[in-house]
């Protein structure tokens, strides 16, 4: 249930290389992409797919606001290179529209009026999605561990209270 | 003999030029309302209905997580009588009378609670001139001030004009009318709004609107639904960074690294050849940007080919230098007065003991989670702008500007804000953002600062150092307080960002409210009180950060007060109750916060309980925080706040609003601190400059006033006392002063 993090993108080197063909589960479906391998996945989804919902809020894996689950597990997607990928499920959260823990989740946001500005829930509704499918009644503990997610806003103390709304 | 001593900004004066001569009364809200227009069913300048009942609220105001959006639906959908569920919000257009006339009451240097003759002109002059400049601003905890009286006489004169449609249309007198939930009802017949909004725009309103009274509000005080969360919560809320058009291209950027820097080199040639890049060029002498088809790939070519800077003029300036800068001014120059109560310094002269203290403040980042970015495009001699900002007017005036074209050429459509905390009534993205895109063939391009760029091109919070002199009299109450505050003059810093490059220098030095809020204004009743500010720049840029002066002097002040109490062997908190005989409000708060934190009460061992109170932006607030210290560092516990804020349109928002501006606040006390080496910020991202996490959050009970003044301002007054609160407290626990922050044990 923790973050993945793939290994940091080296900074100072970014030749231009060429593009490759990578395959992947993307929200249900096959997805071809055909991109420099380097390329982090965050990218991939906002500006080549338009699925814009994952956000950009550091690009070095520290803030969680790009967090997408990789064969189910969280994960920031500015840390995920393409070419790291091949053959695996990602999911965004548009891809978990229908998903029934997704919808108790929001609703548990709206009943407790989580969000103020809202740019980094959706990074914290997806890493306590991939928390609560591992641990229905995570301890305090394992959720704080899970959502080290940043909020500049201060909505903790309601998310604390919405995710406690889940096991009432 | 008491003397208020009273300011008045000559700047204020010569730029509104407006005041002088008859109107300076406050605008009259009623003039605000606007006309019905047949064109959209425009029932006012506020409301729209559409034939489905579908109800439009015309907002003005960027929506940053205040929740403004919806406080100000509610205030329209209130005396409107309508539906809830019917009500929808959409971005105002840029025109006079949406400006917000109630920001500009922050700038002026008065007293908050003067009524005097000078202080009703300032203000009624104040107000006048931001309607007439058309000022389009979100700041300053002044979106519900600015609306409370004007929308809600616009969902009044609306539903006026419904009734009247209604009345015709049955052919019954007004007074057989009643409304409800988005009806007409004589009877038992009804009429939706909807049917009626087509016929209701030929009727005009009476001149004359009663109110509901308070007792009838269901949805004012009440706390329905936000409008913007369903949005936020399923990933469908567009941010300036979301915004997608056709043929969209994307922009990255490094300035320079230190303040004045240039680009001494940048290998265009190289970056052209590079797969996606459109582009590549200096945009400014201190300004490299690449256009691609992908962020990333414009990010990942400045990377493979950093450009080259010349650290400019201040190139090797450093924190040390400046606290030094800041403390040699103290010692060599008694300031400009902004208070001046009695006679402070004779008092002190005389004094058998005075207490002295030096207190000190680190430059902030805002750090909002959504970098800095602006859509532009420019075609055709039309400028279209799409952005995250506070200020829509200002970014319409400076994107004409950059653009050569007149301001009724450009349009501005505010998206949600990622945070704004200030940073973003700054127009620097935006005039690069236009820069950019008139290099673009008339593509639309946005332009997306780096996190990096975002931390190190801030306007941050300015570094501040205090001196206080004091004396007690016989009961250990203070006889005399004597501060100076020494730091960078932020209002005029900001005000001099606006102006076009020919008049930036001719800025005269002026007396500046917003360095010294929060430090002139004290409730404490202390006869001899001089207050004086000295505006020492830095060479850094400075702005509005959440709560701006406030977030300084509250520090300052309620730190120094409890030196005093301390000094005269007295408890804090009936140290303060002493000195707000005179206030009830204040007292008010304090005694809330302090008696549902148990104030008084024994607590375990290695614990302490520190107190502030601090009054900003319309409102009064109080914290006690209760520490502890865990392997050398503070743990924060439990943080009580108790505010007034005069009429509560959103109380669950209110509560919102102060757990975040207490976390913001509690994160600059333990954590924030931007340095600066050899002319440049060294904290580049998140992890050098981090903030607290859901698991190092206290727990934090709001406590409410209710009350029948109008509403005070939200979204900043928390921040202030939080620091002193938690600084108090360790002070308690480990017998020395904590003057600086953030806070350090070792």
């Amino acid at each position: 249930m923790h973050a993945v993090y793939a290994c940091r993108l080296p900074n100072h080197r970014f030749p231009m290389s060429a593009l490759h063909k990578i395959d992947l589960q993307l929200n249900g479906h096959a997805q071809a992409l055909e991109l420099e391998p380097e390329m982090p996945l965050l990218w991939a989804l906002r500006d080549e797919l338009g699925l814009t919902a994952t956000k950009y809020g550091c690009g070095v894996g520290a803030c969680g606001a790009c967090t997408v689950q990789l064969d189910g597990q969280a994960a920031r997607s500015c840390q995920l290179p393409l070419g790291s990928l091949a053959g695996r499920t990602v999911t965004t959260l548009e891809g978990l529209a229908g998903d029934a823990l997704m919808q108790r989740l929001q609703a548990a946001w709206l009943a407790e009026q989580v969000p103020q500005c809202g740019y980094c829930q959706v990074g914290l509704l997806m890493a306590a999605h991939a928390l609560l499918r591992q641990q229905p009644r995570p301890s305090e503990a394992q959720a704080e561990a899970a959502l080290g997610n940043l909020c500049r806003c201060g909505s903790y103390p309601r998310v604390r209270r919405a995710l406690a709304r889940l096991w009432a | 003999m008491k003397r208020r001593g009273l300011l008045i900004s000559a700047g204020l004066l010569a730029g509104a030029g407006l005041l002088v001569g008859v109107g300076l009364r406050a605008p009259d809200p009623r003039s605000r309302v606007g006309a019905p227009r047949r064109q959209g069913l425009a029932l006012n300048a506020w409301v729209t209905i559409d034939p489905q009942g579908q109800v439009t609220v015309a907002v003005p105001r960027a929506e940053m997580g205040q929740g403004i959006h919806t406080a100000l639906a509610q205030l329209v959908a209130e005396e409107l009588d309508a539906d809830w569920n019917q009500l929808r919000v959409q971005n105002a257009p840029l025109e006079a009378l949406y400006a917000n006339t109630a920001l500009v009451l922050n700038v002026l240097p008065l007293q908050p609670d003067d009524d005097g003759l000078i202080a009703r002109l300032a203000r009624g002059g104040g107000q006048r001139a931001s309607l007439a400049l058309g000022l389009q601003l979100t700041g300053g905890s002044s979106s519900v001030r600015d609306a409370w009286e004007p929308l809600r006489l616009a969902g009044a004169a609306a539903r006026h004009l419904l009734l009247q449609a209604a009345a015709a249309r049955w052919g019954v007198g007004l007074e057989q009318l009643r409304t409800a939930q988005g009806f007409v009802i004589h009877g038992a017949q009804q009429l939706a709004y909807g049917e009626l909004s087509a016929a209701a725009v030929a009727f005009s309103p009476p001149t004359a609107l009663p109110l509901k009274a308070r007792a009838d509000w269901k949805l004012i005080g009440h706390s329905p639904p936000r409008l913007d969360l369903p949005a936020k919560v399923t990933g469908q809320a567009r941010y300036g960074i979301d915004v997608r058009l056709p043929g969209l291209r994307h922009a990255a950027l490094r300035q320079a690294p230190s303040f004045g820097g240039t680009v001494v080199g940048f290998d265009i040639e190289a970056i052209r050849q590079r797969r996606g890049v459109f582009d590549a060029f200096v945009l400014d002498p201190g300004t490299a940007v690449v256009v691609a088809d992908n962020w990333w790939r414009a990010e990942a070519a400045l990377k493979a080919h950093p450009p080259r800077f010349h650290a400019g003029p201040r190139g090797s300036r450093h924190t040390a230098e400046m606290r030094a800068t800041l403390a040699r001014a103290l010692d060599q120059h008694d300031g400009t007065g902004f208070r001046d109560d009695g006679d402070a310094p004779d008092v002190l002269a005389r004094a058998e003991r005075v207490i002295r203290a030096e207190y000190e403040l680190p430059f902030l980042a805002h750090a909002a989670l959504e970098p800095l970015n602006c859509t532009a495009q420019v075609s055709q001699g039309q400028v279209k702008i799409w952005c995250p900002t506070q200020v829509a007017s200002l970014a319409r005036w400076q994107a004409a500007r950059v653009a050569g074209v007149a301001q009724d050429a450009v349009s501005v459509e505010t998206t949600y804000l990622g945070g704004g905390f200030g940073r973003r009534l700054e127009t620097d993205v935006v005039e690069q953002a236009v820069a950019i895109a008139l290099r673009c063939d008339g593509a639309p391009v946005r332009l997306l600062w780096s996190r990096e760029e975002d931390f190190t091109h801030d306007v941050y919070r300015p570094m501040a150092m205090a001196r206080f002199e004091a004396a007690l009299d016989g009961q250990g109450r203070p006889l005399a307080w004597l501060n100076r505050v020494a730091g960078p003059a932020v209002g005029a810093e900001f005000v001099q960002r606006q102006l076009p490059a020919p008049l930036k220098g001719w800025m005269p030095d002026l007396p500046d409210k917003a360095q010294i809020e929060g430090a002139y204004e004290l409730p404490y009743a202390i006869p001899n009180l001089r207050v004086r500010q000295l505006r020492i720049p830095l060479g850094v840029p400075v702005g509005n950060w959440r709560s701006v002066g406030h977030s300084v002097n509250a520090f300052f002040t309620e730190c120094f007060l409890d030196e005093l109490a301390l000094a005269a062997g007295q408890d804090p908190l009936h140290y303060r109750e002493a000195l707000l005989q005179a206030r009830p409000r204040h007292l008010a708060v304090l005694r809330l916060a302090a008696h549902q934190a148990g104030w008084g009460q024994a607590l375990p061992p290695g614990r302490a309980r520190g107190v502030a109170l601090h009054e900003s932006f319309g409102s009064i607030c109080a914290q006690v925080a209760e520490v502890a210290i865990g392997q050398g560092r503070p743990r924060v516990l439990r943080i009580v706040c108790a505010l007034d804020a005069g009429t509560l349109v959103h109380p669950d928002s209110v509560r919102a609003q102060m757990e975040g501006s207490i976390l913001f606040g509690l994160t600059a006390a333990l954590q924030g601190e931007i340095t600066i080496e050899q002319g440049a910020v060294q904290q580049r991202n998140f992890p050098q400059q981090p903030l607290l996490t859901l698991a190092e959050t206290p727990q934090i009970d709001v406590h409410l006033i209710e009350s029948d003044a109008p509403p005070g301002g939200v979204g900043e007054p928390g921040t202030p006392p939080t620091a002193p609160a938690v600084a108090n407290a360790l002070s308690t626990l480990i017998g020395r002063r904590i003057r600086r922050l953030p806070i350090r044990l070792d």
